[in-house]
């Protein structure tokens, strides 16, 4: 079960004609996907469309009631490969996933698919994952477009035209035979804004009448003669038919095309920071009117030369807004305009940086100097906003320099904070068991993979030298196969990434190469990066999905001989034994240790309601957490080095003498019984106790107690009285 | 061209405190109050405790044309936000340092508490930074500071933080809405309604009372008072020692008078008498210097041992502290279980120093006692068995004086206490250097071990420094060093340049 519920928002998916949708952009998608009547739906998570695949899923019952087919795809190959529905049937059909990491993954797939055409409109809806609070390579999606020639739609961020984009793009996608694919940035996937609705359709032609009734056409198929006739059709039908339906459809858009002889071109995902630079300098407002002439680019692939031509004709100069590099719409627009011989200067990535996110500070900057060039009266006797201020730093401080010194001092106190492992991650002993062992058996070389367990990267593990993708952890330690020495590489691997794709490409290979390298397992139960999605070998009962098919035995059926299983990744001694089994038992082969304990955050998800139910209730319930000692800790923090949890942290020591801070453990420990672990496996310090708290205590509990007040409570008069009089 | 502006505000939170509630409440607030209002977020991983923006605009509809939609920005211009929620001191900074707050325009909420980063968390000595100098940044960037412990005030109310902010935010009339409409949006997201309504009012109230963080009052130079069993050293230490040295030293007594006897505490000045002879001429030089000595004797005398353990934790004030940090309440009970792992050489220290050098030297007794040391044990302090054990533990305190360990920290702290005596006169900083080294010498089993290593490598280059003219700040930069990492290494590289 995933980590965000929206069983209570899809409610708005019914929603119908001359109602007002309230919500979130990836909701406003689905409902868009509804009221361009699609069949099928499939996907894989990842941010920022994880809650795209959680939103479905919440709405299984409506898709149902709409005979639209809905499934989690098994990686995005398996995602791109499901619109093939698309190819002989006259079935829309939508895929969902993170990019360009997914795309890179659907790579395959989608050259096949935008090779042969497509029937029935098919959409990839892509995360663009790029820029500030991204987690992977910064890429461009652009360029998987261009490469296999599927458009791309980067419609302007608000949920009407992001609407409109997805009902558009279907029909685009018919028009010409071709899939479309439909990006939207982080910020405008997780953007809650309104836009009126239609009512849902039901596909017109359904799975059933496609499995019913078969059809094939030799023309389709990827094969010589046909891939060539494809690679014909693509430039002298289908883009043709595209540039059509996009100039007649009117998908790009124009504003004040003529108020002056200087114009802005944006992709249609930047229109919204472009018009505040705008109305910064006061040459907008914030109803998006504008008094520079604006040419919107709804769609960024292809670029439709006719519209370009008209947009430049008599103007000096246009700055083109695109995020992200190689600046391909630039160059194009380079050619488009030498071609048609006009002289109209192109500005883009000589105001604008060429990398990085254009976030609003970045792009006033860009869109100011841009002013300043081609009309400077516009923006005489204006005060510039603090942010186009050359070399600014974003400050206007009145008072000078001691205001400055402040902010700067103030600035330099700042760390950055970078994710880790949540309170009570089963993940962490694991880490601190490899941290143990590295002490006992000297450092390893050790292949990551993706997921919360690449954490393990940063401090305060700091273990791990490459990450090469998702479910690749043991395909990028493949080298490390040598008979030359005996010491063993490890590689780590998520239950995400394994059944990603991390069986195949890791431990089948690892088995046909006769590695005798380790592969770590961490099945926490969940995708839990991505935001607690089911997978294969999830514990949890699903109505909709065929979960418990262990890893063991996966890996056993591939060929691995050696595999172990720690049950309880918490109990660190027995973590740190199978570690150090595995890379030195005399045993030759690959080795797989399985790590597994559920992920604490969906496990306190599922477990809390329950508990405080049960408290109410009557029941008897006992809570742990564990807690420091101030007057026996010294101030060390190996505890913390060998841990990280958030609840372990430090405090003023009560301790006059003492200057260093002490550890302690706040109030939202769940009791892992790692610190415990780490105090006795590492030999730290006894300053650790795990407190019991009893809820709802029985007859045999207070008798107990009674009991042992009554001792203890004497023997602590005694410990009292030689205390007397020494304290004021 | 010009028109109304939308009101921007971003929220500086970490993952798992609320920030995406607060942000819904806004929303909720301003379209149910004929606002128009657009709210984005970058999450992702962020949400697995790292730092999280989010970023609101909203504009009245009314001036709005109908049929039409505003354009709203989904991320912040530098200088241009309107209002800034910081749930976190460092977060406060972070605001600062990409350029959000300006005394122009910005309201800046912040909370004073301290939510510490993991490079603060493990550092082997304190590693924290400045709150005095974040708080002063606040001050300096916004237009309008406000700034309390709002973490103490959502505590306190026993609810989120991020209805106290929201309360301040209320009162601090930033936003066209009636403290009425805000508590209206809390009601409507139906979770928690009582204890955030709570804490919404205490944010409130606090937001309208106290602009500036109160600050804390200087610590006073007079003597401490202590017990009446004390009362004859106290008196000594007003005679015999400068002013500025009796709050550590009424604290040092206590201390060992707590950790042994009052006899052992009076050990502790008179150990402390002949440095007095020979201390600098300058005062704050020889007051330093004292008071340094002082504080580190008095830790170092009070060495933790298994004894001084099994003492505090079987204390009632202990578990009362226990109770207390565990929130428990009248209905609930409360067991106690101790992580303890002692290995050959602390029982051998605890025994007589003859007998325990035995053992340490014998070969067939260390591995008999290795056998039932090699686990860690769980004592449960709160049981008749468990408290007993650790009781009777305490009680050697009696024969402490005769054990190894006893001996042999003895023996070091009067090599210790030598050298500053010999450093202080011609040498005075450098000798406080020596005295402020003890305090690599801390903790238990390999910890203490590394640290007692650290400080004897440190004072083998003693004889060099004492030649050198930057030896004080030479034997500052290796202390430091010491505390750089756990393995050593950067006290190696910098006792090779020496």
């Amino acid at each position: 079960m995933a980590e965000r519920s929206f069983v209570h928002e899809v409610q708005k998916l019914r929603l119908g004609e001359g109602d007002e949708f309230r919500g979130e952009g990836i909701l406003a998608v689905t409902k868009a996907l509804l009221q361009s009547g699609v069949a099928y739906v499939a996907g894989y998570q990842g941010a920022p469309i994880s809650h795209l695949m959680d939103v479905l899923t919440d709405a299984r019952d409506i898709l149902q009631e709409l005979g639209v087919h809905f499934e989690h795809s098994a990686s995005e190959a398996t995602a791109t490969a499901t619109l093939a529905a698309s190819v002989n049937y006259p079935l829309r059909g939508a895929v969902t996933f993170k990019s360009t990491v997914g795309t890179n993954v659907a790579s395959d797939a989608l050259a096949n698919l935008a090779s042969g055409g497509v029937i029935g409109g098919a959409m990839l809806i892509v995360g663009e994952d790029y820029g500030e609070g991204s987690s992977i390579m910064q890429e461009r999606s652009h360029a998987f477009a261009m490469k296999s020639q599927v458009w791309l739609l980067d419609p302007r961020p608000n949920l009407q035209s992001i609407v409109r984009a997805v009902e558009t793009g279907f029909e685009l996608s018919e028009a010409s035979s071709t899939p479309v694919m439909l990006e939207l940035r982080i910020r405008a996937c997780h953007v809650h804004g309104r836009f009126p609705t239609r009512d849902n359709r039901r596909p017109a032609f359904s799975l059933k009448d496609a499995i019913e009734n078969p059809r094939r056409d030799v023309d389709r198929i990827v094969l010589p003669p046909s891939s060539y006739l494809h690679e014909r059709e693509k430039v002298e039908s289908r883009w043709p038919a595209a540039i059509r339906f996009i100039r007649e459809r009117e998908l790009n858009e124009f504003f004040a095309e003529d108020a002056q002889d200087f114009g802005i071109v944006m992709q249609g995902g930047l229109y919204n920071a472009v018009l505040r630079s705008l109305e910064l300098l006061g040459l907008a407002n914030a109803l998006g009117d504008s008094d520079v002439p604006l040419y919107v680019l709804n769609v960024t692939y292809p670029l439709v030369d006719e519209e370009f031509k008209r947009f430049c004709a008599g103007k000096r100069g246009i700055l083109l807004v695109e995020e992200g590099q190689p600046d391909f719409i630039e160059q194009n627009v380079n050619s488009i305009l030498r071609k048609a011989d006009l002289q109209t200067r192109v500005h883009g990535k000589d105001l604008l940086p060429m990398a990085g996110e254009y976030t609003g500070g970045v792009l006033l900057q860009g869109v100011t100097r841009f002013i300043e060039i081609h009309a400077p009266g516009l923006l005489q006797g204006r005060l510039l906003p603090a942010a186009a201020r050359p070399a600014s730093v974003g400050q206007s401080l009145p008072n000078g320099d001691l205001q400055n010194l402040a902010v700067q001092a103030a600035v330099e106190q700042v760390q950055p904070r970078p994710p880790s492992f949540c309170t009570g991650c089963p993940e962490r002993p694991v880490f601190t068991a490899m941290k143990m062992i590295e002490r006992e058996l000297g450092p390893h070389h050790v292949s990551c993979d993706i997921g919360c367990h690449l954490f393990s990267i940063l401090p305060p593990f700091n273990i791990g030298a490459t990450t090469m993708g998702y479910g690749l952890g043991w395909a990028g330690a493949s080298a490390f196969n040598t008979g030359e020495t005996s010491r063993r590489t490890i590689a780590v691997m998520g239950d995400g990434g394994f059944w990603h794709n991390g069986l195949t490409s890791g431990v089948g290979n690892a088995v046909f190469n006769k590695t005798d390298n380790l592969l770590l397992v961490v099945d926490n139960g969940y995708a839990a990066a991505t935001g607690g999605q089911d997978v294969p070998s999830s514990q949890a009962d699903s109505p909709s999905l065929s979960t418990r098919h262990a890893i063991e035995d996966a890996v056993r059926g591939v060929g691995v001989k050696w595999v172990r299983k720690v049950t309880n990744t918490y109990s660190l001694a027995q973590m740190r034994d199978s570690l150090r089994e595995a890379l030195t038992t005399k045993e030759n082969g690959p080795k797989v240790l399985i790590a597994q304990s559920e992920c604490m955050l969906n496990r306190q998800r599922r477990l809390k309601p329950e508990v405080r139910k049960q408290i109410a209730g009557g029941q008897r319930v006992v809570r742990e957490r564990f807690g420091v000692d101030p007057d026996t800790c010294t101030g060390d923090h190996s505890c913390i080095r060998l841990s990280g949890c958030p609840s372990l942290t430090i405090a003023s020591s009560p301790d006059p003498l003492r200057r260093d801070p002490v550890a302690t453990v706040i109030d939202s420990c769940v009791g892992c019984g790692l610190c415990g672990e780490v105090a006795h496996a590492a030999v730290l310090c006894p300053s650790f106790y795990r407190a019991e708290i009893i809820n709802n205590p029985g007859a045999w509990d207070r008798l107990l107690s009674r009991l042992r007040s009554a001792v203890i409570v004497w023997l602590q008069d005694r410990i009292e009285r030689r205390l007397k009089g020494l304290a004021a | 061209m010009s028109g109304e502006r939308a009101i921007t505000i971003v929220i500086l939170a970490m993952g798992g405190e609320g920030g995406g509630v607060l942000a819904d409440w806004l929303v909720d607030l301003a379209e149910q109050n004929g606002y128009f209002a657009q709210t984005t977020s970058v999450p992702g991983v962020a949400q697995r405790t790292g730092a999280t923006v989010y970023y609101l605009e909203m504009i009245a509809e009314s001036a709005v044309p109908a049929g039409r939609y505003p354009v709203m920005a989904l991320s912040p211009v530098p200088g241009e936000v309107d209002i800034v929620i910081a749930s976190e001191l460092m977060e406060a900074g972070r605001a600062l340092q990409r350029g959000l707050v300006t005394t122009e325009r910005t309201t800046f909420i912040a909370s004073s508490h301290r939510v510490f980063s993991m490079t603060e968390r493990t550092a082997m000595g304190d590693g924290r930074v400045s709150s005095e100098k974040l708080l002063a940044g606040g001050r300096a960037a916004a237009k309008h500071f406000i700034c309390t412990d709002f973490a103490r005030l959502a505590e306190a109310a026993a609810s989120l933080i991020s209805p106290a902010l929201y309360g301040a935010l209320a009162a601090s009339g930033r936003l066209p809405f009636t403290r009425a409409q805000f508590e209206a949006t809390i009601e409507r997201g139906g979770v928690g309604v009582k204890s955030s309504l709570k804490a919404f009012a205490a944010g409130f109230d606090h937001a309208l009372r106290s602009p500036s963080p109160e600050v804390a009052a200087p610590p006073v130079d007079a003597m401490p008072a202590v017990g009446p069993r004390l009362a004859p050293l106290a008196r000594r230490i007003e005679d015999q020692f400068s002013a500025a040295c009796h709050t550590t030293l009424a604290a040092g007594i206590l201390r060992l008078a707590d950790y042994q006897d009052v006899d052992y505490a009076a050990a502790y000045l008179d150990r402390l008498t002949p440095l007095l002879g020979c201390l600098p001429p300058d005062p704050t030089v020889a007051g330093e210097l004292l008071d340094d000595t002082a504080r580190h004797l008095a830790l170092w005398m009070s060495y933790e041992d298994t004894v001084r353990v099994a003492d505090l934790k079987t204390r009632r004030s202990r578990f009362q502290r226990v109770g207390d940090e565990v929130r428990l309440g009248q209905a609930q009970h409360l067991g106690i279980h101790e992580f303890l792992h002692p290995r050959l050489e602390e029982i051998a220290d605890t025994l007589p120093a003859a007998i325990g050098r035995w053992l340490l030297a014998t070969s067939w007794a260390r591995s008999g006692v290795d056998f039932f040391t090699r686990k860690g044990r769980v004592v449960q302090t709160s049981s008749i068995s468990g408290f007993l054990l650790l009781y009777g533990v305490a009680a050697m305190r009696g024969w402490r004086r005769t054990s190894l360990r006893f001996a042999i920290e003895q023996a070091r702290i009067d090599d210790w206490l030598a050298a500053i005596s010999r450093l202080a006169p011609a040498q005075p900083a450098l000798a406080l250097e020596v005295a402020r080294l003890q305090r690599l010498v801390k903790g238990y089993g390999d910890t203490h071990a590394r640290g007692w290593r650290s400080f004897e490598r440190i004072m083998s280059a003693l004889p060099r420094l004492q030649a050198l003219p930057q030896g004080a700040r030479q034997m500052q930069e290796l202390g430091a060093a010491a505390l750089a990492d756990d393995m050593g290494e950067s006290l190696e590289r910098i006792l090779a340049t020496v």
